[in-house]
Formats: structure tokens, C-alpha cells, sequence
């Protein structure tokens, strides 16, 4: 199977889908001549051409509410920001928009756009530049939101997103542009709502998203070398929808759950998933649910406390050993 | 002092007075325009104007949740604008939208219902007043939150020109959107990329209880579109024959040029901007009353079609009998109409969901919390 980079994957789940379907744009700032600010739409401009591959100025909440109005009448825009953290000029459109207006026309209405683009902290660029909005989205009717971590679940899951009827977000992360894994030639899907255990275990559930779960993978092998723990490792890739039967299954299994995330803990994904699991699964805990994610505060520029501030591996082996 | 600069240009005040109808008539725009025509665009004015008329008594007796804002004295703007609408001419709107979606020829009985929360509206129960939709009559709402609409149409105009239809949309806001980010970059993005998109200011002097020079800038506001190298053209709104000839020649700049247009065009509302303002303390009742008396677009059509010899005394008290019984007869409809079934809440929210199969690409939980 070819080994690719994260950002290759997308970038053939894009190309995939443009030879596929004519009405799938790409728009977004820097995303045609540019080659992408972070080259995810590397070389698309020279195959598609500036019809299917537009630049737009930056004018987030213009060119936003522009793609959802063209998805109103069959154009499939993928949309692009430079990082998520812009969607909040853009806030109006992105989440009030595009989640509303099948419900408000009474279903007869819908949306096919993706909004993809980086939402990660962990680079330097200050607070304004290191959001990680899933949790708002996910909080949000109307929307669905996905987070891969690897390049198989990138293409899969980006590949799927475009197909989708729906308004589906896709968050990607600067730092794992250039991660490589194997990914399959041949078309496939990863369906929205699939999560995907990473790594089998039977004494504790470490259940992430995003990069989050890279860093839980790491923990759990130092669990297992260092402290003889066997820990799972479920993916959830998507947040809504949410692949509820795959964490209760693990959490059946392992009586024990360490949340991890690199959003902020409070009202952050974690904290549905440990609801989830304290109404549908008590009986099966055999201790407290624990939670790793970002230190509280908005994100430190500094760069050995920025690495602090975000979940790492030692801290999560820490908070893993932790649960009773 | 006055915090307006003193190398601000003096702006042209808006032609107001109105034009000849005799010459309006005999405009291309309209020189077309057969005695029935004449009579359809008086008849939806007529009837916009008793349905809102009748939901001011349903909202009275308690029946309309939530806001309810009237388009009473501008029907001309969105009577004449639809009037032109072709197969590929596409409309948004803002809150203010009952108006368009009865001249769109939407019913009054499904738009009444959906003032009443009712399965029989046309959202089926939500939306509400500010958001009705029609897209089977390109009709692409009913938007809540000011200017958050424009770019939409900007959209629908984008995919028009994507797919080489020969079309266009038409985006109406009040002239309280024009300070809105969003408004803006909606003209720049539809000048730069010549979109076939018009963008209408129902300009009715006041946002809310703020008059124009309170929150404007500059005037006209149209002329804003100078920013953008865009065309712009201001309208009297009281004269339906003017707001056609306007829409016209934009409409024809969109389709044979694809470029936008920014018009402005004059209007006034008669009742508040909502049925909970009180209307006492932003404007004076002389205004109103000058407006009623002087400026009404429905009189001001009628007199003209009376002129013309197209309007009899006869016609006129039908189509306003007929307009107050279909108004009544929707507010009779929605009352008799259930409300929709608490199942209803979870529908409508996402196509994938409505429309779930096994072999859906789409798995796991899509709603949590308790069950209905």
C-alpha cells in the first residue's frame, strides 16, 4: 500500500472528488496560485483550473456565506480556512447559516459544504491562532463535525465529507501535515460516525481525537513497556455524529477511562463523553473517569510552555496511572 | 458639534418626487405590462398588504410567537422587483420577508401558519415570521440576523454564473445591514468577481429606531458601491412602475454582463420596525401620516392604473375584497391547523439523517440529551 503524507492524503481526497463530481469547487485564501499556505491544494490550480480552484481575499465571513449560498443550489464548495481559528470572524455564517437554514425551511433546503482547514495549537502563533472549535461545532444542531489523525482517515473521512449532503467541518492539524501511513490506492470511504480502535488493550480506555490520539498512542506504549498497563486506544475521528456503541463496548471491557484532547476541558468534548459514559455505562467503571487536555488558559506563546500547556505523553501515562 | 467632518462631500439627496407615471408606463420595463399584468401587480400588492393587516390581529390575540415585522407601505419594492423574476432570477431576503413571499406567489394560508407555529406553514412550524422559505419559487428566505444574508445571495448568484445559467439573484436588506462587515464583503467578492448578483437597499430610514443620519455615514448609501467600482442607481420604492424600470436595467446588466448592482431604493414602513415597538419615540406621527396620505405606493398605483383606464371602481373593491377574504380565510386556516408533533424537533436538521438508510455512509449518534 503506498505510504503518503497527511497533507498528500487530503490532497487526493480533493482531486478524487473534482475528477468525480463537477459541481465540488475549492475556494479559499491562498488555496490556487499560492499552492495552499500549508500546500494541501498543492498543484490542484494547474490540473482544475481557476474555475474549480478559486482564491478568495480574506474576508472569511464573505467568502463563507458565499459557499454556503452556492451549496443552497447544488454546488458542493470545500472550503477552506487557513486555520479554524479564523471561522470566529466568520462566526455568523459558519455556525449560525449554514446549521440553521434546513431547519428553519422545514427540510427543504440543504447544504453539501465542507469547511476544512487546521485547528491546532502547539506552533507558536499565540492564543488568536490556536483554536480548536470542535467542541463548539460539535454543540451546534445542524452541523457535523470530524477529526482525523492519520492520513488513511484524512482521505477517507475528507472524501466522505464532500460527498455528504450536510454541512460537515473538517478540522486538520499543521502538525501532522507531513505525517505519513499507508493509504490505499484504490477509492474508499471512512463513513462520518465511525470510530476506530487504534490500539487493542484491556486495562484502561484512552479515548481521543484529533492528534490527541497520536500522543495517547504514545502513552499507552509506555504504559505497557514501563508499567505492564494494556491500554486501548479508541479514535473517535468523528464528534457528531458520534460513534457511542465503539466507546461503550471499550469501556465494557476495560472498566477504566482516560479522556484526552488538545481542546480545553471545560465544555469540551470530554466532558459529553464522560457524561456519555457515567448515564450509559456505570456499572461497567470500575474507578472515575479521568480527563488530559489543554492546560486551561488561552494558548501560551512561549514554546517549552506552550508544549506544557498541551496534553503530551508523559502527562497523559501520569493521568492514566492515576485512574483507581 | 457636529461629528461629521468638514471635507465630507455634499452627497446628492435622493429624488423623491415622484416621476410621471404617464412616462414610467411607456419605459421599456413596463411598456410591455398587458391590462391583466397591471392588475396582478396591483392585486399582490393589495394582498400583502391586508394579509399583514390580518396577522397584526392574530398577533393581538396572542397567537404569533415572537417578533412580528410588517412590510405595510413597502409592497412596491418587492411587488416590482419579483415582477421581472425569470426562470434562472433567484430572491433573499431579510426578517421583513412576507411581502416576497406572498409576491414569489407563495400562499397566505401556509405563510399565516407559519406566523402560527403551525405543521401546515411553510417551514412547517420553524422558522417563524422572519424565516420563510420557497426555493421550489427560488425564493431563498426569510433571513434573521441583518446582512447575514447578502452574502448568501452573493452565493446563489456565484453558482448560477458557475453553472452558465443565464440568471441572477436578488438580495434585499434594510438600510440598517449597510454598516455590517459582511454586507461588504459581499460587494467586494460580487464586484470582483463580476457576480450576476443585484443588491437592494429597502432603504425605509430607520434600522430599528435608529434614522439614517444616526447610524449612516455618508449618503446616498448606494453610492457605497463606488468603493467597489460596482453600478449603483437610487429608486423611488413608492412607485412600482420606477422600482421595475430599476431592477430592470440591473437585471440586465447581470444577465448579459454578469455584473452587480447596487440600488437603493426610498420606501417607508408604517408601523414600527416590530409589533413591540411602540413607535413613540424615534419619529414623528406627521412623517407617518405624510407617507399614509401622500406617498403610498398602493394609491399611487391605483390612481395610475385608474388613469389609465385599466382599474374601474368595480375591480378595485374586488380584488380588495377578495384580498381581505383570503386573509381572512388563511388566519381561519392557521388557526384550525395542529401544531406540529413533538417529533417534529429532531426533523429537518440534517438531509442525511432525514433520509438514513443502512447502507448510509453516515453512522453513530447524531442527537443526545433526552429523547422527546
Amino acid at each position: 500500500m503506498p505510504v503518503i503524507s497527511y497533507r498528500e492524503a487530503l490532497r487526493q481526497a480533493m482531486a478524487e472528488e473534482l475528477d468525480r463530481d463537477e459541481n465540488v469547487i475549492i475556494m479559499g485564501e491562498e488555496v490556487a496560485q499560492f499552492n495552499g499556505a500549508y500546500k494541501v491544494t498543492e498543484g490542484l490550480l494547474e490540473k482544475y483550473g481557476p474555475k474549480r480552484i478559486v482564491d478568495t481575499p480574506i474576508s472569511e465571513a464573505g467568502f463563507m456565506g458565499l459557499g454556503i449560498g452556492a451549496s443552497m443550489l447544488g454546488i458542493r464548495p470545500v472550503m477552506e480556512f487557513m486555520f479554524w481559528s479564523f471561522s470566529y470572524v466568520a462566526f455568523d455564517q459558519v455556525f449560525n447559516n449554514a446549521a440553521s437554514i434546513r431547519y428553519m425551511s422545514g427540510g427543504l433546503i440543504n447544504l453539501p459544504i465542507v469547511i476544512r482547514g487546521p485547528a491546532n495549537g502547539g506552533t507558536s502563533v499565540g492564543a488568536t491562532h490556536s483554536h480548536t472549535p470542535e467542541n463548539f461545532i460539535a454543540n451546534t444542531p445542524g452541523l457535523k463535525v470530524v477529526c482525523p489523525a492519520t492520513p488513511y482517515d484524512a482521505k477517507g473521512l475528507l472524501k466522505s465529507a464532500i460527498r455528504d449532503n450536510d454541512p460537515v467541518y473538517v478540522m486538520e492539524n499543521t502538525i501532522l501535515y507531513n505525517d505519513k501511513g499507508e493509504v490505499p490506492a484504490e477509492d474508499y470511504l471512512v463513513p462520518l460516525g465511525l470510530a476506530d480502535v487504534k490500539r487493542e488493550g484491556t486495562d484502561l480506555s484512552i479515548i481521543a481525537h484529533g492528534r490527541a490520539v497520536l500522543t495517547a498512542l504514545k502513552a499507552a506504549e509506555i504504559l505497557q513497556a514501563e508499567h505492564d498497563v494494556s491500554a486501548e486506544v479508541v479514535d473517535l475521528r468523528s464528534i457528531r455524529p458520534l460513534d457511542v456503541e465503539t466507546i461503550l463496548n471499550s469501556v465494557r471491557k476495560t472498566h477504566r477511562v482516560l479522556l484526552v484532547e488538545e481542546n480545553k476541558p471545560f465544555c469540551g468534548v470530554g466532558a459529553q463523553i464522560s457524561h456519555l459514559i457515567q448515564s450509559e455505562a456505570f456499572d461497567e467503571l470500575d474507578a472515575p473517569i479521568k480527563r488530559v487536555s489543554a492546560i486551561d488558559a488561552p494558548a501560551i506563546y512561549s514554546m517549552p510552555l506552550e508544549k506544557i500547556q498541551l496534553p503530551d505523553p508523559q502527562r497523559v501515562v501520569r493521568a492514566a496511572l492515576s485512574v483507581g | 458639534m457636529s461629528t461629521k467632518t468638514a471635507t465630507r462631500a455634499a452627497a446628492p439627496k435622493p429624488e423623491l418626487e415622484p416621476r410621471a407615471m404617464a412616462a414610467l408606463a411607456k419605459h421599456p420595463a413596463n411598456a410591455g405590462l398587458t391590462a391583466a399584468d397591471k392588475l396582478r401587480l396591483y392585486r399582490d400588492m393589495v394582498r400583502i398588504r391586508r394579509f399583514e393587516e390580518r396577522s397584526v390581529q392574530v398577533y393581538q390575540k396572542g397567537k404569533i410567537g415572537g417578533f412580528l415585522h410588517l412590510y405595510i407601505g413597502q409592497e412596491a419594492v418587492a411587488v416590482g422587483a419579483v415582477s421581472l423574476l425569470g426562470e434562472h432570477d433567484h430572491i433573499i431576503t431579510a426578517y421583513r420577508d412576507h411581502g416576497h413571499a406572498l409576491a414569489v406567489g407563495m400562499s397566505m394560508n401556509e405563510c399565516m401558519a407559519e406566523l402560527a407555529g403551525k405543521v401546515t406553514g411553510c417551514s412547517k412550524g420553524k422558522g417563524g415570521s422572519m424565516h420563510f422559505f420557497a426555493p421550489d419559487k427560488k425564493y431563498w428566505g426569510g433571513h434573521g440576523i441583518v446582512g447575514g444574508q447578502i452574502p448568501l445571495g452573493a452565493g446563489l448568484a456565484y453558482a448560477l454564473k458557475y453553472k452558465g445559467l443565464k440568471g441572477c439573484c436578488i438580495a434585499f436588506m434594510g438600510d440598517g445591514a449597510v454598516n455590517q462587515g459582511a454586507v461588504h464583503e459581499a460587494y467586494n467578492l460580487a464586484a470582483l468577481w463580476n457576480l450576476p448578483v443585484i443588491f437592494v437597499i429597502e432603504n425605509n430610514k430607520y434600522s430599528m429606531g435608529t434614522s439614517q443620519e444616526r447610524s449612516s455615514a455618508g449618503e446616498p448609501l448606494a453610492k457605497r458601491a463606488d468603493g467597489y467600482d460596482m453600478a449603483w442607481d437610487m429608486g423611488n420604492g413608492n412607485i412600482l412602475y420606477e422600482v421595475r424600470e430599476k431592477i430592470a436595467a440591473a437585471m440586465k446588466r447581470a444577465h448579459e454582463e454578469s455584473k452587480p448592482t447596487l440600488l437603493e431604493i426610498f420606501t417607508y414602513r408604517y408601523r414600527g420596525h416590530s409589533m413591540s415597538d411602540p413607535d413613540q419615540t424615534y419619529r414623528d406621527k406627521q412623517e407617518i401620516a405624510d407617507y399614509r396620505e401622500n406617498k403610498d405606493p398602493i394609491t399611487l398605483f391605483q390612481k395610475c392604473l385608474q388613469a389609465e383606464g385599466v382599474l374601474d371602481d368595480a375591480t378595485l373593491a374586488k380584488i380588495d375584497e377578495e384580498a381581505r377574504a383570503e386573509a381572512e380565510a388563511s388566519a381561519k386556516f392557521a388557526d384550525d391547523s395542529p401544531f406540529p408533533q413533538p417529533e417534529a424537533i429532531l426533523q429537518d436538521i440534517y438531509f442525511e439523517e432525514d433520509n438514513r438508510t443502512d447502507q448510509s455512509n453516515v453512522k453513530g449518534r447524531m442527537f443526545f440529551g433526552d429523547s422527546v
